[in-house]
């Protein structure tokens, strides 16, 4: 039974999960997850390994469907929309709820090609011009574009980690999306890097929907307005950021953030 | 404490570990002498056929001269454009005007022994220069088989003889013969060429790249990125992978049944044999193209997924992209096993008589590997240069289209 | 009208089709709201351009197939036919004679008969050719309205192009269950045939094979239809002779190679290996003829033996070998390369010679694969037809002696297939029932091998 901090601010919630449960074949990985995703916060996800944080996380744009065993129960909304509706497309929906991964994927093209891609495939810009405008207009918002502006031709995997991984931040912004979903996106880089994609979320705080997936609790207490707490598949609390750190009310949350297990 | 010696101190261990030694020494020798032995199999296949071949490329001339200006032949150089000039020429008498001065330069005895095609090397030369009837020209034409086996030291005494003395005379000569690789079969081994065999390969192996490719290469997407695990789709593979060690021999008996009986005009037709050895590479090609699929890591995928492209927009746009490299050399590997492939083809009837290069993908054709067949019958040794020299034609081909494959490999070969 | 300028025609139309449904799209977006569609305009394009051309392709494809007959059976129809020999070789030169003279591929004809045919032909040509047009241009153009008036501003384009994309894909994997089926099919069909005219019992046991193609089919004489011979000749030359060839110096040299050579050495004798798996069968049976055999006939003379042919099992069986070796090689090394370091790293650490080693502790480990690489190439042996074709004999011989001649089963299909037999002769059927054999017996061998490599793969993980 999930515990949720009773001085939550109303607000309105983006995406809408309700009593979620996703197995895998048999095994439940996912126990009865409810939570609101709201705008004008970033809400993070932490807590153990393996305690189903980025499976939860990869529910929200139905990533899960890639994997033949995976079934889930319960339900997800996007504004309302059920988003495991049979008449729900799930290709649009993934360029609504975009998401970025723990290691940097961009694509075997020129980072000019990175980015244009969504916008070609789901028709957003009519012409070349729209298309470099959208192209800037994403560099710019991730903050790469100072740094890549004249060499946009060069291979997109030719940057830095961090570089990259503020490249695949662009791509998803590229599409428009309502909310961005993010798992564990600095494991992989080092704490300059780290500290660039914090000041970055930072800006699109507002803009998006954020949900990071972090084993960090010092970055989830720098980034986040909210928290949510995972352990063995299940959502233990659910607060503001600050409450769950400094006064968190159930013991198995406080007993994760004072270090007595990882 | 008594002096223990250890066991492996004893002189009856240093005895044996001598032997021991001696033993690997011998096993390893053996190991080497084993890659000699098959690499020097290797070279002793190819140097007989490089030394047999390039007798090949020659052929037995006899310069005979001629001097126009007594032959009374007319040629209007208008007329040597048009294509019924080898007509004219023909109906004009060239043929006896080279044997006239066959006789008369080099004896009753050698003009026999002219080629009973000559005249026609003699017309060509015409039809491509008609100034020459002007003045006195020396051809070389070929002499007939008899002859020519006297030259190499065969066939009977008189015509051994006769060569010899032509020889002397500088009027016999074996020359370089342009003309093998551009002539079709022929009775006579001087006659022959391989280039009706070799645009019947052409053709066939337009058709079967035209039938295997794009079958081979939508079904690996489709059992790498599309097919549920289910046992259909087991069954599919297992099809697949069999077809593979199938021997080539049954592809011809499956052609043999369905395909002439579908269209049996078209029986030695390049569409038919190309048909027949589609069937063969598909499976080839179709292997290739997992496993170069395979390779293309799952990070790409999920990023073209999680932008929110579909499916088939993933392995279109993406995958296959990345792929290409990987399928394009299982494919000319699998061409090259085709363009080599005799046995599925004799089923199907390639083996047939054919003096013309065919004329497109539904005329009678024969190609190259069942050429070198239907001449290695052939007992005149004339016959056996031209075809060891067919056959370092044909290897040259697969040399090339190897090294491509190896190159590309090579050259697109990522680690991720 | 040939078919290639059928389907080029369908192409063209496909593009007409293309173009009308794209601009169709542009206008929709134009006038909708918010210059946004569920599908790009272009899947709109593509959506009509597919309707027209498969369906107009798939009628073509068969048409083509059809239609021949059909011009036959109208041909056939007419009283110039009636003339015809009832059956045989001669009816179908005649009846391609005229056929040659009314498409324009001949000239002038040598039959008589075949001349008053031409007309006949003519006239059926060009009635099932303009059939076959008419049909063709409206499939095309059904197809193409059908999926014209389905277009809708909220049309789903894209996941019905991406589900015709999926139908395609699916189709070309089933080719290869449909040529598998093809394969057994037919083989099965003549089998069966073959079955019904001689016994099972004298073609699988019986020891005296000489088919004459001649002979009166009605009443065939089983007794010359036995097979033992011909399996006997396989395995001797493939399995025996060209083994004891392969799997010595395959071996060795896997074994060298993995375990002895430095990776220089293994870098150029690796392809060198292969190269000999590239040459084509037919150079290896002319070499073979050219100078395997007679190098095998001045053996036996100078072994004494009289009359010795030239067209022995051992000039055939060790050209086969050499042949093999690459495939054995290549099977070895991946098996050896397979057994884990640790293994080898505790014999060495003991004190055992490298041979040692490799002949105790990494062979038997590496055994599973290393045999079922041989099953493979004795597969791969067995079905070989060009090097026994061109080095050993037709004679059907039941001899325990290499130098002499002997003969396989492919050699055997290639000889009842090639010859003047009509097609319903148990001499040509029996060519089928080798097949059938040759085609059980390789894949036995190949399922029983992969299953070898599966297990064993397994017992390392």
């Amino acid at each position: 039974m999930t515990v949720v901090h009773d001085n939550l601010e109303k607000t309105e919630a983006k995406m809408r999960a309700e009593a979620v449960s996703v197995f895998y074949g048999d095994k439940k990985a996912i126990d009865e997850v409810s939570i609101d995703i709201p705008t004008e916060y970033v809400t993070a996800f932490i807590g153990p390994s393996g305690c189903g944080k980025s499976t939860f996380l990869r529910t929200l744009n139905r990533m899960n469907d890639t994997i033949p065993t995976a079934r889930v129960e319960g339900s997800i909304q996007l504004d309302g929309e059920d988003i495991y509706a049979s008449g729900m497309d799930v290709v649009q929906l993934r360029a609504r709820v975009g998401m970025v991964f723990q290691k940097p994927n961009p694509f075997p093209k020129s980072i000019y090609d990175n980015i244009a891609y969504g916008p070609k495939i789901h028709g957003l810009a009519e012409g070349k011009d729209e298309l470099d405008a959208i192209v800037e207009k994403s560099l710019r918002r991730a903050g790469l574009w100072e740094e890549v502006k004249e060499r946009l031709q060069d291979s997109g995997t030719a940057l830095s980690g961090g570089q990259q991984q503020r490249l695949c931040i662009a791509r998803a912004i590229a599409v428009d999306p309502e909310v961005i979903l993010m798992d564990e996106p600095c494991s992989a880089l080092d704490p300059i890097a780290t500290a660039k994609i914090e000041e970055l979320i930072a800006e699109l705080n507002g803009r998006y929907a954020i949900v990071i997936v972090t084993h960090s609790m010092q970055q989830a207490a720098r980034v986040s307005q909210r928290t949510a707490f995972f352990h063995l598949g299940k959502m233990v609390e659910y607060g503001r950021t600050s409450d769950i750190f400094t006064n968190p009310h159930e013991q198995r949350t406080q007993d994760y953030i004072t270090g007595r297990y990882g | 404490m008594s002096e223990r010696i250890a066991p492996t101190r004893t002189p009856e261990f240093e005895a044996r570990l001598k032997k021991r030694y001696a033993s690997e020494r011998r096993f390893r020798a053996l190991g080497l002498g084993a890659i000699v032995f098959s690499v020097a199999v290797l070279v002793f296949l190819l140097g007989t056929m490089t030394f047999n071949g390039i007798g090949g490329f020659q052929r037995v001339e006899m310069e005979v001269p001629i001097d126009f200006t007594e032959a009374g032949i007319a040629a209007d150089p208008a007329a040597m454009e048009q294509p019924g000039a080898l007509a004219s020429l023909e109906a004009q008498g060239l043929r006896d005007v080279v044997q006239y001065f066959a006789e008369e330069e080099l004896g009753e005895a050698a003009a026999e022994e002219l080629g009973a095609q000559a005249w026609r090397d003699v017309a060509t030369e015409i039809i491509a220069d008609p100034a020459v009837l002007q003045r006195s020209e020396s051809f070389w034409l070929p002499a007939s088989a008899n002859l020519a086996s006297g030259y190499e030291g065969e066939g009977s005494p008189e015509m051994q003889a006769l060569a010899a003395g032509l020889y002397e005379e500088g009027r016999l000569a074996k020359n370089f013969d342009p003309g093998f690789l551009a002539r079709s079969d022929a009775t006579n081994p001087q006659q022959v060429g391989i280039w009706g065999a070799l645009k019947g390969s052409l053709l066939t192996m337009v058709v079967t790249l035209l039938l295997a490719f794009p079958i081979g290469v939508l079904a690996a997407l489709y059992l790498e990125e599309y097919a549920p695990k289910n046992r259909w789709t087991d069954l599919i593979e297992l099809s697949i992978n069999n077809l593979a060690a199938v021997p080539s021999i049954i592809f011809g008996l499956l052609g043999l049944a369905v395909f002439l009986t579908l269209f049996p005009n078209l029986r030695s037709a390049p569409l038919i044999g190309g048909m027949t050895l589609a069937l063969m590479t598909m499976p080839v090609i179709v292997i290739a193209g997992r496993n170069a699929i395979k390779a293309v890591p799952p990070s790409i995928r999920d990023g073209a997924l999680a932008i929110g492209a579909s499916p088939v927009q993933v392995v279109f746009h993406h995958v296959l992209p990345l792929a290409l490299p990987g399928i394009l050399t299982g494919t000319i590997i699998g061409m090259a096993r085709a363009l080599g492939e005799t046995a599925p083809l004799l089923m199907i009837g390639m083996r047939a008589f054919v003096a013309t290069p065919p004329d497109g993908f539904t005329s009678p054709a024969t190609v190259l590997p069942m050429q070198i067949f239907l001449w290695s019958d052939e007992i005149d040794r004339g016959f056996v240069e031209r075809t060891s020299a067919a056959i370092i034609v044909l290897l040259l081909f697969l040399l090339v289209m190897n090294g491509l494959a190896i190159y590309l490999r090579n050259k697109f070969e990522k680690t991720w | 009208m040939s078919p290639a300028i059928l389907l080029f025609l369908a192409l063209g139309l496909g593009l007409a089709g293309w173009l009308a449904a794209r601009a169709r799209a542009w206008a929709f977006r134009r006038d909708s709201a918010e210059r946004r569609l569920p599908s790009l305009p272009v899947y709109h394009a593509w959506y009509v351009a597919l309707w027209i051309i498969l369906p107009m392709v798939a009628f073509i494809a068969l048409w083509s197939a059809i239609a021949p007959g059909l011009v036959t059976q109208q041909v056939l129809a007419s009283p110039a036919a009636a003339e015809l020999p009832a059956f045989g070789f001669q009816r179908q030169t005649i009846l391609n004679e005229a056929r040659a003279v009314a498409t324009g591929a001949a000239s002038a004809v040598f039959n008589p008969q075949a001349a008053a045919l031409v007309e006949p032909y003519r006239e059926a040509l060009f009635y099932y050719n303009t059939i076959g047009i008419i049909v063709s241009l409206l499939v095309a153009f059904l197809a193409g309205t059908f999926a014209f008036l389905r277009l809708r501003p909220d049309f789903a384009a894209r996941s019905k192009v991406e589900r015709i994309v999926m139908a395609i894909l699916l189709g070309a994997s089933l080719v290869a269950i449909l040529t598998t089926i093809g394969i057994l099919a037919s083989l099965v069909f003549e089998t069966v045939r073959f079955f019904g005219m001689v016994s099972p019992l004298d073609f699988l046991f019986g020891t005296h094979w000489g088919p004459d193609p001649m002979a009166n089919p009605d009443n065939p004489d089983g007794t010359r239809y036995g097979a033992v011979p011909l399996f006997w000749g396989t395995l001797f030359i493939g399995a025996i002779i060209a083994m004891i060839v392969a799997i010595p110096l395959g071996l060795m040299s896997a074994i060298y190679l993995t375990q002895y050579a430095d990776p220089a050495l293994r870098r150029w004798i690796k392809p060198a290996l292969e190269i000999l798996a590239g040459v084509p069968t037919v150079v290896y049976g002319y070499f073979a003829a050219l100078t395997i055999a007679p190098a095998s006939r001045d053996l036996a003379i100078g072994m004494g033996v009289s009359n010795p042919s030239s067209e022995s099992a051992l000039a055939a069986g060790l050209v086969m070998g050499v042949m093999i070796i690459p495939f054995v090689s290549s099977m070895a090394d991946d098996s050896i390369a397979a057994v884990p370091g640790a293994m080898r790293d505790g014999s060495l650490a003991m004190g055992a010679t490298r041979s040692e080693t490799i002949k105790r502790v990494m062979i038997p480990a590496a055994l599973p694969g290393i045999v079922a690489g041989i099953m493979l190439a004795i597969s791969r042996a067995i079905g070989e037809t060009m090097i026994v074709v061109m080095a050993a004999s037709t004679a059907a011989n039941l001899s325990a002696n290499p130098l002499e001649s002997m003969t396989t089963v492919t050699v055997q299909i290639v000889a009842m297939l090639t010859g003047e037999g009509s097609f319903d002769h148990p001499a040509t059927l029996s060519a089928f029932a080798l097949g059938f054999v040759l085609f059980m017996v390789t894949l036995g061998l190949n399922f029983v091998a992969l299953r070898v490599v599966k297990r064993y793969r397994e017992a390392y993980e």
